[in-house]
């Protein structure tokens, strides 16, 4: 009996614990339903979405609505999840789906028509084949190889500067890359190099490129921390598949130690659309407005790491100086991506695997 | 009162009790006695409501207990190895039921039953440093602690060595006769039956082949496999069988059930034969005698007596020490 | 009929969780696959199966995982003998370290041992970087642990004396294991490797992170169909395979489980001191301290390093949200959440595999009734075997309306989490509610106890250490769970694994730095528990 008694205690504490706050119970607050209560907007998007808590305050100050964020996944699985759930969206906007995948949230049908009014320069970043204005373009970044300058300087070896760079024996051993198939900037360097080699060509330079060693990994974080000379980990690759904004990143004493590649650059851009179906379409609209004001724009390289589409908001000091944008970057129509996504994958994992 | 009535009960299918049919009248104490795989203890099991019945019925003062779980029917069951609660002190053990019934006075309660079994100041005691006779007393109290209608005991003391066994099969009597408890025993051992009930019940094979008094059991078993079972030694039948009867001065009969010490080596006897074997032990010598005109049979002869292998004897035949029963197969 | 009514509402509960949170998502899953256009298709997903890439994929997820579970076994039996048979000092902390990877996240554990292996680092000359062997060695990494704690658990609780028999009677060392120690093991051998078989079949961001991308499993196979591609049919057809698959091995390991269960003669003699005669228990031991002590030395290190130096500056900064705000909450915010999220899962998973174990464990009055509690015995073992992306995807396109309209419930995390627990709670509460003497639980009832009352006076007592035991199990489970909760947990809400990824994912050296330092603090929390855990063991602990 004294063990039943020693017992007790244990399950009498767990059971405060649950319920004196060391639990999740009870903090999900009103209905369970995102998308059914008409004083909030649900914004449904990926794991990198960030914005500062005062701007979401000043949203709600603004629209009177609650803003409740709802991320995980990656675009992909953003996108995925919104085709899925298209019958019954998960809430009222969503944001964060690119224009490698844009074609497929269109062909379902997951977005409502919306003219924003777009900010100076954002016209160029309008998805192309998007005739109804169901996607509003908010970011963009783009993907480009960038090299460790101070390796190269180290090594008296100049720099690689273009695709075929990559290839040339000078530079064997030298390049790491998140995979196409496990990686969204793995996905748009494929699409970097079905770009500049056609639809035909594209095989061969992957051939060449792992010939010279290319390593492959499986997502951006093992490229850039793991095996790139300037990440976290000091590896020993000074050529890694990164973004135009990256170079940023690494600045100390007042200059970068990396840069981007400008000719191997791949352009994503991120857009927001109110989903068809939404409980609260004008809320959903009101976000998306609000996205475009000045003050997101110019919280969203600090906040996500991107550039925003308005040419008129300053960039950090940091990004001004050390994060230059492609002038004219490698493009891929967004219905050929769709049409031909599976196949190139499959084909580039034949390339690839030895 | 207990009734069974043509009680079948199935343990996966196959028939471990057939058409059983039993009554135990309020006070008394039934050992319902079988060779182990012989269906007794699924019997008690049905009775205590653990298994539940194929066939027939189990009713208590007339009422039908199917359904009644086994924690409402007011029956306590006490196992062959006690199974005390390790965690609980004795008194706690002996006081368990009498907790569940918020029975006042339950420590009172406990110290007069544990008194009744012989452990005063065990209160204390966790089982595991108690003996194998000592837990089956407090066993034994914990079940009477409630005084249930029915006391059912699942071979209470076979765990036991002989000597504790003989001697707590008496205390075992004497606690039941003075709580005046109505109790159903299954056993497989003649003499703690014996010892223990005034009702028999012999099992074989599922079924319930005699009851009734114990002494009336023992006097006439129906058969030759309950005599052989119930202690007797050897069962003749045919002419062996009268030539035997004839001897002891009783009318004849089919067949006859002896006990092993039925013969006696004296100077003179109706009967004579051959001593085949002997062997000494502390009370008596027990002899094997190929007797003339019957055949082998065991037979007692006094220590101070000094048979050996191939002498002969005079037998003479102690009647109460035979039984008559049915021909045999 | 009564004792058919009372196992069935036993039983419901946990039915109706792993009917709404696990069968219904997943068949949801799958039917998108069945159905195109609303045509019902199963000649699509078929084609799938013929697919020359689906059969490589198949062919090295059973090969990589066998392998992998050999070589756990044969390094976790040896070792498992001297942790748990032998005395040496520190030997508790040994087994509670050697536990950590199992909870590890696998972003983090892929980092640390790209550090070792990766040609710039210290076994780079291996060349074992982005090699199947590598694959290998990750999935021993993680489950050579489980071995160790489910068979040394048993071997605990071995009766010594048939092996001083046959040494007695002139058997050799090596003679007595294999005709008398193996076979008493082997119920926990097979528990312990099906159930090893079954995490490294289904394991993801090994084969992603240290195969170097020219290995796919299934798993890897069917988030890439699902959540790249889209293509259902395919994704519908690999899980199929998974799932058939995996029942097929539980119904063998049941089978090859079904002897005696030795574990029931319980010794308490105190084990001897390590002898030269235990080399084979010491080899092993080193090779597993090495394989699993090297990565989380160099986890340790990466987390002390600032800029050139070494100090504490990462664990100082985990009350930030990193570098340029990585991070909507601070790391000890999302420790915190953790904490709250496993303290759900852990109620939640130990209330349902209570229920579980008690409806399995009682015995069975006819062979109808047997296969129906081995049949719910291994039901509950499935969600080991499903993808977290099938599952995830699946709660959000059947969980949207009512009665189960739970997919933007906070609770969805530690249901999710409790799921993935449960297998493991049930297998530790199991073989000891299954030793309990079911005449115990009769005699109570024959004193009046109701099956309530019964059931706290036996089966409680017998059980509340091991009950903590499984608590602490599903405690750990879920702080490292980060397949399911990547997928579910929500923004504002995220657990340690999801903030150790982003931190990751996010450049700067800082936050880098504050990952590893992130890790370390969850793979410490999660070894101090499972110290506690240790601590109140008991025999039965971890023989799943």
């Amino acid at each position: 009996m004294r063990r039943i008694w020693a017992v007790a205690p244990a399950l009498l504490v767990s059971g405060s614990l649950a319920l004196a706050g060391c639990s999740t119970i009870g903090e999900d607050g009103g209905g369970s339903d995102g998308a059914s209560s008409p004083d909030r907007v649900v914004l449904v998007t990926h794991d990198s979405f960030s914005l500062p808590k005062p701007l979401q305050r000043k949203f709600e100050e603004q629209s009177g609505y609650d803003l409740v964020v709802r991320g995980s996944g990656d675009a992909g699985i953003l996108t995925n999840k919104l085709v899925l759930t298209k019958d019954d969206p998960l809430g009222d906007v969503a944001f964060g789906v690119d224009n490698t995948f844009a074609s497929r949230a269109l062909d379902a049908g997951v977005f409502a028509p919306y003219d924003a009014s777009l900010p100076a320069g954002a016209d160029q970043y309008r998805l192309a084949g998007d005739d109804d204005h169901e996607l509003t373009p908010i970011d963009n970044a783009s993907v480009c190889v960038n090299v460790d300058d101070t390796w190269f300087a180290s090594h008296d070896l100049a720099p690689p500067k273009t695709l075929d760079d990559l290839a040339d024996p000078r530079y064997r051993d030298l390049f790491v890359t998140p995979g196409a198939a496990t990686s969204s900037p793995g996905m748009a360097f494929l699409l970097t190099t079905v770009a500049a080699y056609g639809e035909d060509g594209w095989q061969d330079y992957w051939s060449r490129l792992m010939a010279n060693g290319t390593r492959l990994v499986d997502g951006w974080s093992q490229a850039y921390e793991v095996d790139f000379t300037q990440g976290g980990g000091k590896g020993d690759r000074p050529i890694v598949l990164s973004y135009d904004s990256s170079p940023a990143f690494t600045v100390a004493d007042g200059t970068s130690t990396t840069s981007a590649l400008l000719d191997t650059c791949f352009r994503q851009v991120e857009y927001a659309g109110v989903l068809a179906g939404a409980a609260n379409p004008q809320g959903a609209e009101a976000l998306v407005d609000f996205l475009l004001t000045p003050e997101v724009q110019a919280a969203l390289p600090d906040s996500m790491y991107v550039f925003p589409v308005d040419a008129s908001v300053p960039l950090p000091k940091e990004w001004a100086s050390f994060a230059k944008q492609p002038t004219d970057p490698y493009a891929v129509d967004p219905a050929d991506i769709s049409a031909h996504r599976d196949e190139w994958l499959r084909e580039w994992s034949d390339v690839t695997s030895r | 009162m207990l009734t069974l009535a043509h009680l079948t009960v199935e343990y996966d299918g196959a028939p471990a009790v057939v058409d059983a049919s039993l009554a135990l009248e309020d006070g008394h104490v039934l050992a319902v006695l079988g060779p182990s795989g012989s269906g007794k203890s699924t019997l008690l099991r049905a009775v205590a409501g653990l298994e539940p019945a194929a066939a027939g019925s189990i009713s208590w003062d007339g009422h039908d207990l199917a359904g009644v779980p086994t924690h409402r029917r007011g029956f306590a069951l006490m196992f062959q190895d006690g199974q005390l609660f390790g965690h609980l002190t004795v008194a706690r053990n002996v006081g368990y039921a009498l907790r569940l019934r918020r029975t006042p006075n339950a420590a009172a309660r406990v110290r007069e039953l544990l008194a009744l079994v012989g452990l005063e100041g065990y209160e204390d005691r966790l089982p595991a440093t108690l003996s194998g006779g000592e837990r089956q007393r407090v066993a034994l109290a914990r079940s009477l602690a409630v005084q249930p209608r029915l006391l059912l005991l699942d071979e209470p003391l076979s765990a036991l060595d002989a000597g504790l066994r003989e001697r707590l099969a008496t205390d075992l009597r004497d606690i039941l006769r003075a709580a005046g408890t109505t109790a159903l025993m299954v056993t497989h051992d003649q003499d703690e039956a014996f010892t223990v009930a005034d009702r028999l019940a012999v099992m074989r094979d599922g079924r319930i082949v005699q009851q009734g008094d114990i002494a009336e059991v023992w006097r006439a078993p129906a058969d030759p496999e309950t005599a052989l079972f119930l202690g007797y030694a050897r069962v003749l039948s045919g002419p062996r069988a009268g030539a035997l009867l004839r001897a002891a001065g009783l009318r004849e009969a089919p067949a006859v059930a002896v006990r092993r010490s039925a013969l006696v080596v004296a100077d003179r006897g109706p009967l004579s034969g051959t001593v085949v074997s002997g062997r000494v032990t502390p009370e008596l010598i027990r002899l094997v005698v190929d007797v003339d005109g019957i055949g082998e049979l065991d037979a007692v002869a006094r220590l101070d007596t000094h048979p050996g292998a191939g002498d002969r004897v005079a037998l003479v035949v102690d009647a109460s020490r035979l039984a008559v029963t049915p021909a045999g197969h | 009929m009564r004792r058919a009514l009372a196992l069935a509402a036993l039983a419901a509960v946990p039915l109706a969780v792993l009917g709404v949170f696990f069968v219904l998502p997943v068949l949801g899953m799958v039917s998108e696959g069945f159905w195109t256009d609303g045509r019902f298709d199963p000649a699509a997903v078929l084609e799938v199966l013929g697919r020359p890439r689906v059969h490589r994929v198949v062919w090295f997820t059973v090969w990589s995982a066998s392998a992998g579970t050999a070589l756990s076994l044969l390094l976790g039996v040896p070792a498992a003998h001297l942790l748990h048979r032998r005395r040496f000092p520190g030997r508790r902390v040994l087994r509670a370290v050697l536990l950590v990877p199992f909870v590890l996240p696998t972003v983090v554990v892929g980092v640390a041992f790209r550090e070792l292996i990766g040609e710039a680092g210290p076994l780079g000359f291996l060349g074992l970087d982005g090699s199947a062997a590598a694959i290998v060695a990750g999935l021993v990494f993680f489950n050579v642990a489980v071995v160790i704690r489910a068979v040394g658990a048993a071997w605990e609780s071995l009766d010594p004396r048939p092996a001083e028999a046959a040494a007695a009677l002139g058997a050799s060392p090596a003679h007595v294991f294999r005709t008398v120690t193996l076979p008493m093991l082997r119920p926990a051998i097979m528990s312990a490797a099906s159930v090893v078989f079954l995490f490294c079949a289904t394991a993801f961001g090994v084969v992603l992170t240290l195969g170097g991308l020219r290995y796919s499993s299934v798993e890897t196979e069917i988030y890439l169909l699902t959540t790249n591609l889209l293509d259902l049919q395919a994704a519908a057809a690999l899980s199929i395979v998974q799932l058939v698959a995996i029942t097929s091995l539980l119904v063998v390991t049941s089978r090859l489980r079904a002897v005696p269960d030795p574990t029931l003669a319980r010794s308490t003699a105190r084990p001897p001191r390590v002898s030269r005669a235990d080399w084979p228990g010491l080899l092993a031991t080193g090779l597993v301290v090495v394989l699993v002590g090297l990565p989380v030395a160099a986890l340790v290190a990466g987390s002390l390093q600032v800029g050139d130096g070494y100090g504490l500056a990462n664990y100082r900064a985990l009350d930030t949200v990193g570098s340029r705000s990585a991070l909507l909450v601070p790391v000890t915010d999302a420790l915190v959440t953790s904490l709250r999220t496993a303290v759900d899962a852990t109620w939640m998973s130990l209330s349902l595999g209570l229920l579980v174990a008690v409806v399995v464990t009682r015995r069975s009055r006819s062979r109808t009734e047997r296969r129906a509690r081995g049949l719910l015995d291994g039901l509950f073992m499935l969600p080991l075997g499903v993808s977290a992306v099938t599952l995830g995807f699946g709660f959000l396109i059947t969980l949207d309306r009512p009665p189960v309209d739970f997919r933007d419930s906070l609770l969805l995390v530690p249901i999710a989490q409790a799921l993935v627990a449960l297998p493991l709670v049930v297998r530790t509460l199991a073989p000891v509610l299954g030793g309990v003497d079911d005449r115990q639980r009769q005699a109570a009832a024959s004193l009046g106890a109701g099956p309530l009352r019964a059931f706290l006076t036996v089966d409680l007592p017998a059980m509340w250490k091991p009950l903590l035991a499984a608590a602490g199990f599903a405690f750990a489970v879920s702080l490292g769970e980060f397949g399911a909760t990547s997928f579910l947990a929500r923004e504002d809400h995220p657990t340690l694994p999801i903030v150790i990824y982003h931190l990751i994912g996010h450049p700067g050296a800082m936050n880098y730095g504050m990952a590893l330092a992130a890790s370390v603090v969850l793979a410490g929390t999660t070894a101090l528990v499972m110290l506690l855990v240790e601590r109140l063991r008991v025999p039965s602990v971890g023989s799943f």
